[in-house]
């Protein structure tokens, strides 16, 4: 499964693509199950891109844990919780309040 | 130290203006990101994990108290409340918004600070020794010099398109604080037989995948012929530096296919064609730069031997941060002191806005207002009264940043790693606060000795893993981070790339397997004087290896 991501343009925060629009989080991001689903994620991307909405888009492993939709790699597990030694920063922060 | 001429005003007002103008633009969408990308990266800004990513330039690594105080309030306006000091002197914040880095850098041009050149493949800020101008050991302060190459070098037309980034450093004694032969060009300072200044260069080293120490193309070039000699290496550079592969382009690959002699012949010849042009520095102009860095006037305060006898006496702590912390000063009166960012469990080089805020006090008001940032990610009080160093030392502790552990194995540089960089393959700055919490007790880490601990997370080395007594690189290995240990390496007048000892480890195994080269060396040392980077040299990596691995043999 994949889903996109990017970061915003005006602030650099990372983005997923969800329901329409870019979420701040990553836990409803829309999955791609198949190659067509894929294409469909990747011309969004492309057009948001090309809308100067996101920078680096990139169509991302996922996969569905309890409910929500999480990153496969480290890296993008990162990406979508905030530095792994300050849990005061980034998403997890949100989530912690 | 240096202040801004109008030129130096005019030139960051009018840079302020065009980024900011150039911002504005891209969040217009009147310029696409293909376009905007070379015009951020030329003004520091990155694009990280979480965010953007904006590396201010602190010119080889001096900065006064107003400067730190207003990196304190960019820290707590447009970012998250601290700031990482980085191996190149310089500063860089994690969170910025791209729609508010001119206000950013609006606010760093009233204090004579900037982001220009900390990106992109032109020459970068020119680090030098941090005790620059304080130590007894130098034969002069390296700092105008490398004023100098900040001058000629910013927005050198010729030079902001090079094949790669360029970094230089200098250093004033002979004893290499400042890495200069892991550098493109490394300037030694010295005096000739006669008496006068000039330099030892070397040039053709580097870290990243292809470590090599820099060679040494010239033993004395006075000091009137710097820029002409160092526009003639970059010229050679540039001309045949390599632009068809990004990890051949930098200057050691060139020195490295060329060969040194070649090189140094080619060198010597665009040399003799520009060295007495207009190139050549006025004795006049060096010694008005020099003027700039002036030391303070330091007044005798010999009560300071007494003052420091009975705060010994009193504190332990004051005892143990005076042998570990301070150095002997070029004024016997006086010290340098080594403001420690690597308190036990810490983020290597971090520092909260109020803790800047805090420091920029102390400087004004026991240091002359004069701060450095060392490459090592410490901040240093160049010039401090030995009178004055147990009120800085209760100050210090006042804000949590008395750890007496400089040069010692938790005084750990890292990269920001998989936790904030982009290019990262694995994390760097856990597996240092993992290993810094192991030696947490000062006690141990000073039976060890001199150890130099240095960490990266991916193959770029910005975390100098190469020239580490012991290096720690993470990488991506089957979806998981690994860790593989280089002994040996060091970034000092001996410097040396350091040797893999075998197969990686995972994280849960990295601090273990630090130990125990650590307890291996503490069993053979010859005696508590034999640092670990002597033993390495003495004995090899025969009994590292067995200690880590020998039961893996077995097993198998």
């Amino acid at each position: 499964m994949k889903i996109l991501t990017a970061n915003r343009l005006t602030d650099g925060i990372a983005v997923w693509y969800a329901d329409g629009g870019w979420a701040e989080t990553v836990d409803h991001a829309d999955l791609a199950h198949d190659k067509a689903a894929e294409d469909r994620l990747e011309a969004i991307g492309a057009k948001a891109y090309a809308a100067n909405e996101v920078v680096d888009v990139n169509l991302i492993d996922a996969e569905v844990v309890n409910g929500v939709v999480q990153p496969v790699r480290l890296r993008e597990k990162i990406r979508a919780a905030g530095p792994t030694i300050r849990n005061d920063l980034g998403k997890q922060a949100a989530r912690a309040a | 130290m240096y202040r801004y001429d109008e030129f130096d005003h005019d030139f960051v007002q009018a840079r302020v203006a065009e980024f900011s103008d150039q911002v504005q633009r891209r969040l217009a969408g009147e310029i696409t990101e293909e376009q905007f990308r070379p015009l951020r990266l030329m003004n520091g800004v990155y694009l990280q994990l979480h965010a953007y990513m904006l590396r201010i330039a602190v010119p080889y690594g001096t900065l006064n108290g107003k400067q730190l105080r207003m990196l304190g309030h960019v820290a707590r306006k447009y970012d998250k409340g601290y700031g990482h000091f980085t191996t190149r002197q310089n500063i860089q914040f994690n969170w910025p918004a791209l729609s508010d880095i001119p206000a950013i850098l609006a606010d760093l041009a009233s204090v004579e600070m900037h982001a220009i050149q900390t990106s992109g493949n032109c020459i970068r800020n020119v680090t030098a020794d941090h005790f620059a101008g304080a130590a007894a050991d130098e034969v002069a302060d390296p700092r105008p010099y490398a004023e100098i190459l900040r001058q000629w070098s910013s927005v050198h037309p010729e030079f902001s398109f090079l094949p790669r980034k360029f970094k230089i450093a200098v250093t004033g004694a002979e004893r290499d604080r400042a890495a200069i032969q892991t550098h493109d060009i490394g300037l030694h300072l010295k005096k000739n037989a006669a008496g006068e200044l000039g330099f030892a260069v070397y040039i053709g080293g580097g870290q990243g995948r292809t470590p090599m120490v820099a060679r040494k193309i010239r033993d004395f070039l006075p000091e009137a012929d710097l820029l002409s000699y160092c526009t003639a290496i970059l010229r050679v550079y540039n001309l045949y530096g390599r632009r068809d592969n990004k990890y051949k382009a930098r200057i050691k690959i060139l020195v490295h296919e060329t060969g040194v002699e070649e090189i140094t012949r080619q060198v010597e010849a665009e040399w003799q064609e520009l060295k007495d042009a207009e190139l050549k520095l006025p004795e006049a102009d060096i010694r008005a730069i020099e003027a700039y860095f002036a030391p303070p006037v330091l007044a005798g305060r010999p009560e300071g031997d007494q003052a420091v006898k009975l705060a010994r006496l009193d504190s332990k702590g004051f005892s143990e941060w005076l042998d570990r912390n301070v150095v002997t000063h070029r004024h016997p009166d006086y010290a340098a002191v080594t403001i420690s960012l690597k308190g036990i469990g810490e983020v290597p080089g971090d520092a909260s806005d109020s803790q800047m805020e805090a420091i920029a006090d102390i400087a004004e008001k026991y240091g002359f207002d004069e701060l450095r940032v060392s490459h090592e990610q410490n901040l240093i009080l160049p010039h401090v009264a030995r009178a004055d160093l147990k009120a800085v030392y209760d100050a210090l502790v006042g804000i949590g940043l008395a750890t007496a552990n400089s040069n010692l194995i938790s005084d750990i540089i890292a990269c920001p790693g998989l936790d904030y960089c982009a290019l990262a393959t694995a994390r760097s700055i856990p597996i240092a606060q993992e290993i810094s919490r192991r030696f947490a007790s000062l006690e141990r880490q000073r039976e060890i000795g001199e150890l130099k601990l240095k960490i990266s997370g991916c193959i770029n080395a910005c975390g100098h893993h190469h020239v580490g007594h012991i290096g720690i690189l993470g990488v991506e290995k089957k979806g998981s981070e690994l860790y593989q240990v280089t002994l040996g390496g060091s970034a000092d007048e001996n410097t040396s790339v350091g040797e893999i000892i075998g197969r990686g480890f995972s994280s849960e195994e990295i601090t273990d397997a630090i130990e125990q080269i650590v307890e291996t060396y503490l069993g053979l040392r010859l005696d508590p004087q034999e640092k670990f980077i002597d033993a390495y040299r003495r004995v090899g990596p025969a009994p590292f290896k067995e200690a880590l691995y020998a039961g893996e043999a077995k097993a198998a």
